[in-house]
């Protein structure tokens, strides 16, 4: 009988753990393997631009799991090795091939690899002190050179910049944001929100240009950055400079497997790659809008903790033999300083927004319309307006548009009178 | 070290030990135990962590905090006079409380 070589997880990321998590809860029992190539056992990154960097909480503290849990669960955790190369055959099964030269033989592959900050290569690029931010590697870096930094340019406002700005603030940092684009944020909120951030940010005394044009890093001759020089000839002093301009999914392994990549690996609403075998999670997919509808777009790449979640769920129970379509609503957040952002579903195609509370006392949230339906919220500091409508979308309910910036009834007495009267 | 008896819905009772600053939420998350989700990781974005604290063990437990409060307005589990969100609860070393996890966290 031919040796049982399980599922090879490629990838020890948020999606490749809850993959594990749930493979063994769904009582799948064949070997597992995630192969990572950090040092560090998978661990949370949403912390690495906001407590962590602030030195709030310590590596140890982000770890998803003990060692004792892999352990039990008889999940085999490998780091510090990158794989290169993946042979496979038309079952599924095959054979990966680390940098190192190991060797990790599978019956069925996954693919959790994530996604690799978008590099600014312009001139000066290469000098000391210009710095991305996505593995705890990065933050300590960050960190550490904060301490001796006394100006800190931050190129990109969206929410990773606009995080870890609000923390170098928090540290005392004098801060500027260089954005290109005319608007903050421009690719996750609208524009009323980016409207609101861009305020809220600059009566906390954040330096932000917006539509800045970046023509390259000047060094201080020594090979250290010293500023950001703009198109419009100004020259923006930086100890440090962080580009925080986007991620670009991993899909070298997939390519080179001749699995179908778009914007990430495509897969279908069951996780599965173009091969029909390998399974695909997290920031790395590109997939079915798993909450369709008219105006909306049909396929996308999410990059969210709950997307890495939920979809890993999702691929498990295709690797157990289910077939569940994948269909949930998109929600994220990003805390910035003492502003919370939640988001609620996606909001594109919409053609109404409605204020529910006050946008002076930083306490409210836009609810995104179509055909007079609830589509998403952008929620500031008001959780629970978020967790209503978050509920809300999922039931496939809806608050009248002439109602929702009531905001002195809470959503949920509204629903209830709703349901009950209908 | 902080030591949390946790017991499901349906009865089952676990003990878990952490270290001195820990949250109830993340000792039982690093540890699989099903009943707390805690997709937010501890950043009061998600409301998944929603337990009930038993009287007994949390005379110390932080106190109910303004965020935390509006939060557990929106469980999915009915909220009652001794709701907590788990990743809220910072422990001491002496600190061995019992909380229940609702039926349903998201």
């Amino acid at each position: 009988m031919p040796e049982n070589h399980g599922i090879l997880i490629v990838g020890a990321s948020q999606a490749g753990v809850q993959l594990a998590s749930s493979l063994r809860e769904l009582g799948y029992a064949d070997p597992i393997t995630i192969v990572g190539a950090e040092t560090h056992a998978p661990y949370q990154r949403p912390p690495l631009s906001k407590a962590y960097l602030q030195g709030l909480v310590t590596a140890e503290a982000l770890a998803f799991r003990t060692q004792d849990y892999y352990d039990k669960h008889a999940i085999d955790m490998v780091l510090n090795e990158r794989i290169s190369d993946i042979d496979k055959a038309p079952d599924g099964s095959g054979t990966a091939t680390a940098t190192s030269g190991r060797k990790f033989v599978f019956d069925r592959l996954a693919l959790t690899t994530g996604a690799r900050p978008r590099r600014l290569e312009i001139e000066g690029a290469d000098l000391d002190g210009v710095l991305y931010l996505r593995n705890a590697d990065d933050a300590e870096e960050m960190k550490a050179r904060m301490a001796d930094a006394g100006s800190v340019v931050v190129v990109g406002g969206g929410f990773i910049g606009l995080e870890a700005a609000a923390s170098a603030q928090k540290l005392g940092k004098s801060v500027a944001v260089l954005e290109a684009a005319p608007r903050l944020v421009g690719r996750a909120v609208g524009e009323e929100t980016s409207e609101f951030f861009l305020k809220a940010h600059r009566a906390r005394g954040l330096d932000v240009s917006l539509n800045a044009k970046i023509l390259r890093f000047v060094g201080d001759g020594g090979g250290h950055v010293s500023g950001v020089e703009l198109a419009d000839g100004r020259v923006v002093p930086a100890d440090i400079v962080l580009v925080g301009i986007g991620v670009v999914p991993r899909t070298e392994l997939a390519e080179a497997l001749g699995l179908a990549c778009g914007n990430g690996i495509m897969v279908d609403e069951f996780s599965l790659a173009s091969d029909g075998t390998t399974v695909v999670a997290g920031d790395c997919a590109e997939l079915p809008n798993p909450m369709p509808r008219e105006g909306a777009p049909q396929r996308l790449r999410l990059e969210s903790v709950n997307n890495a979640v939920e979809q890993a769920r999702n691929a498990a129970t295709t690797v157990t033999g289910g077939r569940v379509p994948y269909r949930m609503v998109p929600w994220f957040w990003s805390n910035q300083g003492d502003i919370k952002l939640q988001m609620a579903g996606l909001s594109a195609g919409y053609d109404q927004i409605v204020t529910r509370g006050s946008v002076e006392d930083e306490k409210f949230s836009f609810v995104y319309y179509r055909d007079e339906q609830v589509i998403a919220a952008d929620c500031i500091n008001s959780p629970v307006d978020f967790l209503a409508i978050k509920a809300l979308l999922a039931q496939g309910l809806n608050v009248p548009v002439d109602r929702v910036g009531d905001a002195g009834t809470p959503l949920k007495k509204m629903m209830a009178e709703l349901l009950s009267t209908s | 070290m902080p030591k949390v008896t946790y017991t499901s819905a349906g009865g089952d009772v676990s003990v878990l030990e952490g270290n001195a600053g820990d949250s109830v939420m993340e000792i039982a998350v690093r540890n699989g135990l099903p009943g707390i989700v805690a997709e937010c990781g501890g950043s009061l974005a998600c409301s998944t962590c929603h337990v009930y604290v038993r009287d007994d063990g949390h005379d110390s437990l932080p106190p109910l905090g303004e965020m935390e409060d509006e939060m557990l307005d929106g469980t999915v589990a009915e909220r009652r006079s001794n709701s907590r969100l788990s990743c809220q609860l910072v422990l001491s070393a002496n600190d061995h409380p019992h909380v229940e996890t609702p039926e349903s966290q998201v």
